[in-house]
């Protein structure tokens, strides 16, 4: 059917009567859209009422006023002025004609904080490490065009799922009660929460390859094994190695607040200056994870646009 | 056609040895890499406490390489042998996790109301964080967004600037700012929305900007053509262009908070999180594996709904343009 045959059989498509016609049809398209776009705002409205009312957007709070007495404020206006409080103690004394000395007095904890940021980027090292490993022996069998069978398939995807729904901080809590307070809980909290992420992406690029270098391999006697180790493997490396990489820059931090619930880096130093009232404590390892985190997604930026690249010249 | 011998190999080896191995540099570079990483490994092994390997006296240094099996017993005061030492920490782990994990059966299921209502309430509340973080951070992103678009703001230094301010706010992590702004609003939601709100601006505002570069300059130039402003060019030729993108942005991102929204109750910023990290510390490990699978759940039905709405609306808009 060609598009002359379509409007051959809509009618005339000249004169008073097309012009009507299509009038008609534009209000109709037109009422459409606007009912639809009412019903889309107001239901957002509700919604947002809704989720405001039970996020304690309307809540009220105490407030000291000047002349010492107490009064109910609105939540939002009291807050604001305690927030900048709270940032203006963080902000150290630095003086121009004794810079050194400030900063040393700022920084006064470095070598533990050096340390235990040393720490920190080894936590997320291991916890790629252990990641890339789970991750990309699951995902072979997690890939629908590569999975043995069906029930393997399932099995897999369900375990990826959990682990890599249920936060890390959350198997960090559980890891810390199982293998007792340290790195060693961190490495596998992250770990297992890697392991779920990397193997979702990694069956993706599974089932985007090229299935006949797979065919070949079986055709000349291979095994499931063999198809997977000389078919399969060599397609995906060079993605797998960019996600790997994107995967570490985001160990890092979480590996930075880890230590929150105990499971050691950096993490624990926050939870102690936050209980101490160190405020400028807090802005200085703000300052070193901030300046940690920068680098090392520069460097890997950099390292992924290579292996990119290497890819493209080959 | 004959069959390939042992000699047809040796021969086409000596004739052309790099189709057989890599050349001797690059050997020698993977190798370095390897080494370097197991190395490192194993060294994180030793020192994360994974497994208690011990060839030194850690005070005087002289070479004990028996003590990797032998324990000091404190008050017998003798070396106890132990042929499991070195792994006995992930034993122990091992152990103590299956512990744990057999609270899974038979699940815990709350049979009052009151506390039933409280888990349903914490979820509630993770999904509002969720929510609200999202709108508030793509409300506030969205002006910023069109300041870093290449086709709208043409001042190269303003431009950059703007970016690297985006990869600044990125860099924030959403835990340090909840205690942050629990400091300024006290325990609850609200921290956590703000958290949310605030590490969003800076991944919605350069994610909008790409979307509006990516955009095709054809309807623009036909608004222009007609006599539209530049204001009328952006809103009826850039943003129909741009919508859909910035929606499925918005729905992939709410996705991502309520799996991340579920984290900030553990430093007291409100939701289920708060309830969960409550349970595990009084060790109710049968209420906490309960609200795990609740938590999962909850997830399961939001990545289902928010396929089924952005499957809904781009595929309708995508069908009329």
């Amino acid at each position: 059917m060609t598009a002359t045959a379509d409007f051959a059989a809509a009618g005339p498509i000249n004169g008073p009567a097309a012009i009507a016609a299509f009038e008609r049809d534009y209000d109709v398209q037109r009422r459409a859209a606007r009912r639809a776009w009412a019903i889309g705002t107001a239901l957002f409205f509700v919604v947002f009422f809704v989720t405001a009312w039970l996020g304690d957007f309307f809540k009220v709070t105490q407030v000291t006023q000047l002349d010492g007495s107490r009064a109910w404020r609105w939540i939002i206006p009291a807050g604001i002025p305690r927030l900048g409080e709270f940032l203006e103690k963080t902000i150290p004394v630095l003086r121009w004609d004794s810079l050194g000395a400030d900063l040393a007095e700022w920084f006064w904890r470095w070598k533990i904080w050096l340390e235990l940021l040393f720490e920190t980027i080894l936590i997320a090292f291991m916890a790629t490490a252990f990641g890339v490993v789970g991750g990309f022996l699951l995902s072979f069998p997690a890939a629908r065009n590569l999975t043995p069978n069906k029930w393997v398939l399932w099995v897999t995807r369900r375990y990826l799922e959990i682990a890599r729904t249920v936060p890390e901080l959350v198997w960090a809590l559980i890891f810390v009660f199982c293998f007792s307070v340290g790195p060693m809980a961190g490495v596998l909290a992250i770990g297992l929460h890697a392991a779920g992420a990397l193997g979702k992406l990694y069956s993706e690029v599974n089932e985007n390859i090229d299935m006949r270098p797979l065919e070949g391999v079986k055709a000349a006697g291979g095994s499931w094994f063999d198809q997977i180790r000389y078919g399969a493997v060599p397609q995906v490396l060079p993605n797998i190695i960019s996600y790997t990489l994107l995967r570490f820059e985001i160990n890092v931090r979480s590996s930075s607040i880890i230590g929150y619930v105990g499971a050691g880096g950096l993490g624990q130093e926050f939870r102690t200056a936050l209980s101490f009232q160190e405020y400028t404590d807090l802005s200085a390892l703000f300052i070193i994870i901030f300046v940690t985190v920068i680098v090392i997604d520069y460097g890997s930026e950099k390292l992924r646009h290579r292996i990119i690249g290497m890819e493209d010249r080959a | 056609m004959s069959p390939v011998t042992d000699a047809d190999i040796a021969r086409a080896r000596a004739m052309m040895p790099l189709a057989f191995r890599a050349p001797l540099p690059v050997r020698l570079r993977r190798l370095a890499l390897w080494a370097g990483f197991t190395g490192l490994f194993l060294y994180c092994l030793i020192a994360f406490g994974f497994l208690h390997i011990r060839l030194f006296d850690p005070e005087t240094w002289a070479f004990e390489p028996w003590r990797t099996f032998y324990a000091w017993d404190r008050r017998e005061e003798v070396w106890v042998f132990s042929a499991t030492l070195p792994i006995d920490r992930i034993l122990t782990g091992i152990a103590r996790f299956g512990q744990v994990a057999s609270f899974m059966f038979p699940p815990h299921v709350w049979d009052n109301w009151r506390d039933f209502s409280e888990v349903l309430e914490g979820l509630g509340e993770t999904l509002s964080m969720a929510f609200l973080g999202t709108v508030l951070g793509a409300v506030i992103a969205f002006p910023l967004s069109f300041l870093g678009a290449k086709n709208i703001n043409r001042l190269n230094f303003l431009r950059l600037g703007t970016r690297r301010g985006y990869d600044v706010i990125r860099a924030f992590e959403t835990l340090i700012l909840a205690l942050i702004f629990i400091r300024a609003f006290g325990l609850g939601p609200l921290p956590g929305i703000l958290a949310i709100a605030v590490s969003e601006i800076g991944t919605f505002a350069k994610l909008f900007s790409e979307a509006i570069e990516n955009s095709s300059e054809k309807p623009v130039d036909g608004i222009k053509a007609s006599g539209g402003s530049r204001l009328q060019q952006i809103r009826f030729g850039t943003l129909p262009q741009v919508n859909p993108v910035i929606l499925s942005i918005l729905l992939y991102n709410f996705e991502s908070n309520v799996r991340s929204g579920t984290i900030l109750g553990i430093v007291g910023a409100g939701g289920i999180g708060f309830l969960l990290s409550d349970r595990i510390a009084a060790y109710r490990w049968d209420e906490a594996w309960s609200i795990i699978f609740l938590i999962i759940a909850m997830v399961y039905i939001i990545d289902g709904l928010s396929g089924m709405i952005r499957r809904r609306i781009i595929g309708e808009w995508g069908n009329t343009r």
